[in-house]
């Protein structure tokens, strides 16, 4: 059980929460993720962590409301418990001195899991450059802190109503073509990361994408979240959640991502009539 | 009452002599009460019923209480089997399910899922005359059962606490053996466990028509009355590391993990959605008790249901899918019936179930259709060839010779690798090519203050060898922090 100190609304469906979580405020480095469930009868979900306060004991988690499991946690408030909260998981970011700049990339929800690896890189003495991208501009999340470790920040919309109009790769393009690269790292959703991966490949610029699959235990036990990456087949819990963007097979992670829609679809009808 | 346990205590000779050997010799078998194969297969109730006390009243006495019991050299865990036997004949049961306590800490999960056909029934002195031996794991159900229901539960006796702390990681049978036993020598111990419930594979594993979940909770009821402590979500080598723990005051570790990862067999099409492992499929269904609308985690429900397997776990996740509704399931193995590796028992219960059985058979290839979703499996029809080095006949291809199977869903059930999860965490545990971990006939890895069993040693095997390393490792483990 781990009490929520404090939440934010982003946006109207993407909420930010404090957890008390000591152990894992302690022990998580930027990439790793923890699974949550809420409730007795909850699913356990992944979440990347966004953030970690040491003295309070806390961590940040950053949640969208898709389904029945992201509802319930976002519809949690300050003083409520979630019923667990198990982690740090996965294998941490490779943080390294670049010679050039890394290319940080988020889409939205995309960006909460990205600020802890800006701030890594940040840290490491590198050169960071952000682009945030989203469909409008009540969906850019946590623009303060991302400047705050970056060196240069470039907004997308979709629709044009904050910063440049255009996709996520066009802000890419323009800073690759502006100075050079040597890393990028891309989170966002799924069909983002695709074109994100195909544009890097274009300029040979090496790319880290973190996924986001379907889990259930979250530490290598049941494979619901195997990938194909460079032809061979891995487990996102435990080889991942980060891996080389152009080895990752996207139209079957997407395929996959798919699988239980029919049924989340339905479940999340039912969970709506009975609020 | 005389508690003896000798075998020359008066109450035991009389017992003795009340039937003669060949009278005992002459009583037949036991027949377990089982649900009605089409009644069960859509139920989720127990299949065993167990026995009544008439019937192990009966059975108790086909034992001739051996001067040199063969059976007990059989058992993992040491229990005095013919002393809780001739207990139950002289119509003491609650002093049997203390004798079995003794040495057991689950006696009843052992009595429902430990293979007993392979070990003290193996060696009983019937089976050297060609008979059936005594059905010892019945008769140890019916003890912890009967205990159970008795309202009686004896908690075994604890030593005075000695301070010391030790960490089991790990709550599955292993685990749950090893910290009962530390327990009752009085040490202070707390048991991490991964997922957000205790228990393990008995929990997330063996489905409810096998063992039901409210039998293991009293089992890890018990051992909470005897002092040990239970930290589910915390994950040794992620939460905190041995050496974070060490500093807490953590004395010495019992590492049984388990074997955590799932083998896919590589080929194509492997991906498609539809297809997964045992793990995630059982996993699911008894710990997500996906199947019930009321909880989150969904579950498919194959009509045409593929498991690729032949040992516990496939028979399990077959026995599953038909109570979850399949129209047929299939169960793909690529040997024949005599080197299949499940238990009897659970073979006859799945072809009683309507399990279709297509053995000398491998898939080769999955085909999905345009969402991705598995709809055929394109099986390489087998033969048996030259016995390999375990005297087992290998399967070999028979050339050019397949059959395509329309299937909705599959269930990948060819074993499992020891998870990578705690050596990679501490690289100073040392681990063999399999990746298991180095331990020791004392089970001590290459970490002086670190014992190891169960599956992460022996990379997969049955709940009755990973209770026997627990109890083993918690004796070793003694020896080790009373010589500090």
């Amino acid at each position: 059980m781990n009490l929520i100190v404090a939440k934010e609304h982003f946006s109207e469906n993407v909420v930010m929460l404090e957890i008390e979580a000591p152990r894992i405020a302690k022990s998580r480095r930027a990439g790793h993720f923890v699974i949550v469930r809420v409730g007795e009868k909850g699913e356990r979900i992944p979440l990347t962590i966004a953030g970690s306060n040491l003295e309070k004991g806390t961590i940040t988690l950053v949640a969208q409301r898709v389904g029945v499991s992201s509802s319930k946690l976002t519809d949690l408030n300050v003083g409520d418990y979630v019923t667990d909260v198990v982690g740090p998981l996965g294998q941490a970011t490779k943080i390294e001195k670049q010679e050039g700049a890394v290319l940080c990339c988020g889409g939205g929800v995309g960006v909460a899991p990205l600020l802890p690896i800006i701030q890594a890189h940040k840290a490491a003495g590198n050169r960071v450059i952000s682009v945030l991208a989203a469909r409008t501009k009540d969906l850019i999340i946590l623009e303060d802190e991302v400047r705050k470790s970056s060196d240069e920040v470039i907004i997308m919309t979709d629709d044009g109503s904050y910063g440049e109009k255009g996709v996520v790769t066009v802000g890419m393009e323009k800073a690759i073509e502006s100075e050079k690269i040597s890393e990028a790292v891309v989170i966002g959703p799924p069909i983002m990361m695709k074109f994100a991966a195909l544009c890097t490949k274009k300029y040979n610029v090496p790319t880290v994408v973190s996924l986001n699959t379907v889990m259930v235990d979250g530490t290598g036990m049941c494979g619901a979240c195997r990938v194909t990456v460079g032809g061979k087949t891995k487990f996102v819990c435990v080889d991942g959640p980060e891996f080389d963007a152009h080895q990752v097979d996207f139209d079957e992670m997407l395929k996959r991502m798919g699988g239980y829609k029919a049924q989340e679809a339905e479940a999340f009808e039912r969970y709506k009539a009975c609020k | 009452m005389d508690n003896s346990i000798s075998r020359d205590a008066a109450w035991r000779e009389e017992i003795r002599k009340s039937m003669s050997p060949k009278d005992r010799m002459a009583i037949e078998r036991v027949k377990m009460t089982e649900v009605e194969p089409n009644i069960r297969n859509k139920s989720y109730i127990e299949v065993n019923q167990g026995l009544t006390a008439e019937q192990a009243l009966l059975e108790a006495k086909r034992c001739l209480d051996c001067p040199n019991p063969a059976c007990m050299t059989g058992c993992p865990v040491e229990i005095n089997i013919p002393t809780f036997i001739k207990n139950i004949e002289r119509g003491e049961i609650l002093e049997a399910a203390r004798v079995i306590k003794n040495t057991s800490t689950l006696p009843a999960v052992c009595g429902r899922v430990c293979p007993q056909e392979k070990q003290c029934e193996s060696k009983c002195i019937h089976t050297k005359t060609g008979k059936p031996a005594v059905a010892i794991g019945y008769l140890e159900r019916f003890t912890a059962d009967y205990e159970r229901n008795s309202g009686k539960m004896a908690i075994p006796e604890v030593a005075p606490a000695n301070g010391k702390k030790v960490a089991v990681v790990g709550s599955g049978p292993a685990g749950l053996t090893c910290a009962g036993e530390m327990a009752k020598l009085g040490y202070d111990v707390t048991v991490f466990e991964a997922l957000h419930e205790i228990g393990g594979v008995l929990k997330y594993g063996i489905p409810e028509f096998r063992l039901p979940n409210s039998i293991v909770e009293v089992e890890i009821d018990n051992l909470r009355k005897m002092g040990v402590k239970f930290e589910p979500d915390f994950i040794v080598g992620k939460t905190a590391t041995m050496n974070e723990l060490r500093e807490e005051g953590f004395k010495a570790f019992f590492v049984a993990s388990g074997a955590g990862l799932p083998r896919f067999m590589g080929i194509p099409g492997e991906n498609a959605i539809g297809i997964m492992s045992s793990n995630e499929y059982l996993t699911r269904v008894n710990l997500m008790h996906a199947a019930d609308q009321e909880f989150d985690t969904p579950v498919f429900f194959g009509k045409n249901v593929v498991v690729v397997g032949g040992g516990n776990t496939a028979m399990d996740s077959v026995r599953t899918a038909k109570r979850l509704g399949a129209d047929h399931v299939y169960l793909v193995y690529r040997r024949s019936m005599d080197e299949m590796p499940a238990r009897k028992e659970e073979i006859k219960h799945a072809q009683e179930e309507g399990i279709e059985f297509m053995l000398l058979h491998n898939p080769i290839e999955y085909i999905a259709d345009e969402k991705g979703h598995v709809k055929q499996v394109i099986l390489q029809v087998m033969e048996l060839g030259e016995p390999d080095e375990r005297g087992r006949r290998s399967p070999v291809a028979v050339e050019g010779k397949t059959v395509t199977l329309d299937t909705d869903m599959v269930v990948v059930s060819v074993g499992v690798s020891p998870n990578p999860l705690i050596p990679n965490a501490h690289p100073d545990l040392k681990t063999t090519q399999k990746g298991t971990l180095e331990a020791t006939d004392e089970l001590q890895t290459t970490v002086e203050d670190v014992f190891a069993g169960g599956d992460i040693v022996r990379g997969g095997a049955t709940v009755i060898l990973a209770m026997g390393d627990g109890r083993k490792a918690a004796a070793n483990m003694h020896k080790y922090l009373q010589s500090k």
